[in-house]
């Protein structure tokens, strides 16, 4: 079944106005399927992925649905989202290196959040155990301080603790940016090995690093300036890509495989326009090399082949 | 531990080791002669000024090397010669403090103990009720901004003078003698509790609103951020921060110590209490110099081993220090 | 543009900042004129002794017959400038060591910050008692200099933090690499991008050096020959102003000194608020 978003809509609310963040957003991603999510920073990525499970002022939820394995996910609802939250939708957060209690240790901290989740710590014990070994920490761990552990070693047991309860929904948000690269290829083997096992069902993996995604995504979404761009399984959208940004994004690698730097999409002339009063239409008509009249129109996300989605007036 | 306790204790060493070179140099430092100075600023009989003159040299030995003076003055320390009293000769200095000690502890210790605990729990209710954050607040603000000695002159005077529920001066009743009885202890109490209540109040400020400050920066800390993502309940987030915020609370402590000794000082001046405060007053009344020394090396003493305390405290509550991760 | 418009938005919007700011505002302007109106010499006998408030003596007068309101206007004036004077004092202190410490870094650092903790440790009071009992004649320039020499500890410690942070910053490292002199960049870069934060600790110094200005002027450590705030209220408890009850003796100057470091902490949450924009309330 997996997930389903319609038409979501969250602004931000900052002085000058609601900075709409997420305009509109539609997709889906299925059982066991790993999506990519990539983007320029402040294209919404990150605010889609903080949308599904901790939805908290200054943003807001203005309309839309997301429905988890056919129920309706009250995203608007920090208190009833209590129940989704770690059971059925879970994170590992950016700042996974930070994200553990400084003076609690990680095993009673472990027991805490189970207990306010009514599961019984010494049942799931053996399990916790085998998946320490799985992602290669002593079990030891569960008697330190998250001080006494590498940052590495920190950011590996948020993994463990994200998915122990087997949630249907994961997402990974820049949890590779901050790391060298042979680090960040073990971090991805484990995303990939904790679906293969059964650990999550779907995951969204937020990142900007776009070759990242080509070793361990299924599907690739691509968003631009708070809309989706185009999604479709990632060898599709490396060899053909169909929207014209996602086109400037892949040309702009230096080749599939090697990492590049966010600041090689600033390569792209011209720059996103500003959220709080976008123009209307295509959000990308300003940088938009093939532009036309219709542009000025909001173009649907349609799918254009099985599994390709694509929102350009071009291509429909 | 070890390490962290050994690298404090050096620290104190050397603020002691630096006090006490201040105190010796001071006096020496003063343009003039500082016997002729101290003799001078009391309008004295002439016979009476040359008895204590002659005290003052000897004391002072200005005859000597600057070198030996400075280690007879060591020598002195060490052995508890803190000098002799003026205002009320011939009594040695180090008694008369010695008397004035329990009246500090008793009056300090439950004040500060005691508003310490009270301005952390009301702080950090204060961080998660708004009705309270908007009453605490402001009070806790008046109240850590008041001067120690003005509540206590206006408690003296409304509860003390106008009302006439407690006595506003002394420990415990003229022509009462100490002694181990009810009627003495309920006096005593009685007496204590205006001062106590005045130092109370304005710590009791100063706690709650740094530990509400404290709790809401934690509050939006990623750990607090990555519980309430996976479904904490507030309450359990509410805990973990309430006990990261105590950390730096327990610092603030030591922080405060010499804030909190002045205003014991001031608070044992207006109840006349007869604690180490109130020497000074006296002593700064009747130019008692060996007085106002041997306050200022107590007084520091009591500082650096208050420090040592919660240093102690701190390595025991904090998992960083116990483990031994961090030296700071 | 936008920044400042937001700054100067979130500014006036703020109420703890605007209760803060009017109330100090009261006080300073009441410490310039107030004394214009005072019709006594604050230490001249002009009245009846321990007479309550009346129209001839607008706070009453004291057990000498004192005029009250004279020795407020002039005390106010003194107390904020000790304030003001050991305040800044105390903040220039603590910048000066906290950006050298934390900038350069090193054996310096850990000599500085070897002075930091002695001195932080080291009760103000007892300090200023061995001082002020050699002292003769103590004016309140003395007295300023010695609570800003003794109040910098804290200061230094935060801001060589903020310092250790900014150091690590990608303009300061640009700037390093252009080659430009360490004092150029601390005074350039490091300093401007603290400013909102210098401020804060200044205001917080100030408060700071009032309060320990009148703890000390109670006593009877404070200048000898002037009027201040705290001498009044050591006065009042001298000559028994408690036992007779001369309530407008003991009040006013505990008020305004309790008025005016409240404003100011006030104040300091207003601007923290301003400032920092995780805590603003939308």
């Amino acid at each position: 079944m997996g997930l389903r978003v319609e038409n979501l809509r969250v602004y931000y609310r900052t002085l000058r106005g609601y900075v709409r963040a997420l305009e509109g957003v539609t997709f889906s991603v299925a059982d066991g399927e790993i999506m990519g999510l990539a983007g320029e920073s402040g294209c919404g990525k990150t605010t889609l992925g903080h949308s599904l499970i901790y939805l908290k002022p200054p943003m807001n939820y203005i309309e839309g649905q997301v429905f988890l394995d056919g129920q309706e996910v009250p995203i608007w609802d920090m208190k009833r989202m209590n129940e989704f939250r770690f059971r059925r939708i879970s994170v590992i957060p950016q700042y996974a290196m930070n994200a553990l209690n400084p003076t609690r240790k990680i095993g009673q901290l472990i027991a805490d959040l189970l207990a306010a989740h009514g599961v019984d710590f010494k049942e799931i014990l053996p399990e916790l155990k085998r998946r320490l070994d799985l992602v290669q920490l002593s079990h030891e761990v569960l008697n330190m301080y998250p001080i006494e552990l590498s940052g590495g070693m920190r950011q590996r047991a948020v993994m463990v603790i994200s998915t122990l309860l087997n949630p249907s929904l994961l997402i990974a948000d820049e949890i590779t940016s901050a790391l060298d690269v042979s680090t960040q290829k073990a971090v991805c083997e484990m995303i990939v090995e904790f679906r293969n096992r059964g650990f999550v069902r779907s995951t969204i993996f937020i990142t900007h690093d776009i070759s990242i995604l080509y070793q361990i995504a299924d599907t690739i979404a691509v968003m631009y300036a708070g809309q989706m761009a185009e999604k479709a399984p990632t060898e599709a959208i490396l060899r053909s890509p169909r929207h014209p940004y996602t086109r400037m994004l892949i040309a702009s690698l230096p080749q599939v495989g090697v990492r590049y730097r966010e600041e090689r999409l600033r390569g792209i002339p011209g720059a996103p326009p500003r959220l709080l009063d976008p123009p209307p239409g295509c959000r990308f008509q300003g940088r938009c090399p093939v532009a036309f009249e219709r542009c000025v129109e909001t173009p649907p996300f349609v799918e254009v082949e099985p599994g390709h989605f694509v929102a350009c007036w071009r291509e429909i | 531990m070890g390490r962290y306790l050994g690298q404090k204790l050096l620290i104190y060493s050397l603020t002691f080791f630096f006090a006490v070179t201040i105190d010796w140099l001071i006096p020496r430092l003063m343009p003039g002669n500082p016997v002729d100075t101290l003799v001078s600023r009391m309008a004295l009989r002439a016979d009476v000024a040359a008895i204590l003159r002659s005290y003052y040299l000897q004391a002072f030995q200005l005859d000597l090397p600057l070198w030996q003076q400075y280690l007879n003055f060591w020598g002195a320390l060490l052995r508890g010669d803190l000098g002799v009293s003026i205002w009320l000769f011939p009594q040695p200095v180090l008694k008369l403090i010695l008397d004035a000690v329990p009246y500090d502890l008793f009056l300090l210790l439950p004040a500060v103990i005691l508003s310490w605990i009270a301005g952390n729990q009301v702080g950090a209710m204060a961080a998660r009720v708004r009705w309270l954050d908007n009453s605490i607040l402001p009070l806790g603000y008046i109240l850590t901004a008041t001067p120690y000695m003005w509540l206590a002159l206006i408690l003296a005077w409304s509860l003390g003078q106008v009302a006439g529920l407690f006595p506003i001066a002394g420990a415990y009743s003229f022509g009462i003698r100490p002694h181990l009885s009810w009627m003495f202890i309920k006096d005593l109490l009685w007496h204590w509790f205006l001062p106590f209540a005045s130092l109370f109040l304005v710590m009791f400020g100063g706690w709650a609103i740094g530990m509400r400050n404290m709790i809401i920066y934690e509050l939006e800390a990623d750990y607090s951020r990555y519980l309430e993502s996976l479904g904490a309940p507030p309450r359990l987030i509410r805990k973990y921060a309430f006990r990261n915020a105590m950390l730096p609370q327990i610092t603030g402590l030591a922080l405060q110590l010499g804030t909190i000794v002045a205003g014991a000082v001031a608070t044992e001046i207006v109840f006349a209490y007869p604690g180490t405060g109130y020497l000074i007053l006296q002593a700064v009344l009747n130019q008692d110099y060996f007085l106002l020394q041997g306050c200022f090396l107590f007084i520091i003493t009591g500082v650096l081993i208050a420090n040592f305390i919660i240093d102690i405290i701190y390595a025991l509550v904090d998992p960083r220090i116990r483990t031994g991760m961090t030296g700071a | 543009m936008g920044a400042w418009y937001e700054l100067i938005y979130f500014a006036f919007r703020n109420v703890k900042l605007r209760i803060g700011l009017t109330i100090l505002l009261f006080f300073v302007l009441a410490a310039i004129f107030a004394p214009l109106f005072a019709r006594y010499d604050p230490n001249a006998y002009v009245g009846p002794a321990a007479h309550p408030p009346s129209p001839e003596h607008w706070f009453g007068t004291t057990t000498f017959g004192q005029d009250v309101y004279s020795q407020f206007a002039h005390g106010l004036r003194l107390t904020l400038i000790v304030g003001l004077l050991g305040g800044s004092i105390g903040t220039l202190i603590g910048i000066l060591i906290g950006l050298i410490s934390g900038y350069r870094g090193g054996l310096l650092d850990e000599i500085l910050n070897m002075i930091t903790n002695i001195v932080l440790i080291l009760p103000t009071l007892a300090i200023l008692i061995i001082i002020a009992a050699y002292l003769t004649v103590r004016g309140f320039l003395v007295q300023s200099v010695f609570i800003g020499l003794t109040a910098w500890p804290w200061a230094a410690r935060a801001i060589r933090a903020q310092t250790l942070s900014l150091r690590a910053r990608e303009f300061v490292d640009l700037a390093r690499m252009s080659g430009r002199s360490s004092m150029k960049i601390v005074l350039t870069e490091i300093a401007p991008s603290m400013m909102s934060y210098l401020f804060m600790v200044f205001i917080l110094q100030f408060g700071g050096a009032i309060l320990n200005a009148a703890t000390l002027d109670f006593i009877g450590l404070g200048p000898t020959q002037a009027f201040s705030l705290g001498l009044m209220m050591n006065n009042a408890v001298l000559w028994a102003a408690l036992e007779l009850g001369m309530w407008w003796w003991l009040i006013p100057p505990g008020a305004a000194i309790t008025a005016i470091v409240g404003a100011l902490y006030v104040m300091n949450v207003g601007l923290d608020e301003v400032f920092n924009p995780k805590l603003r309330e939308l």
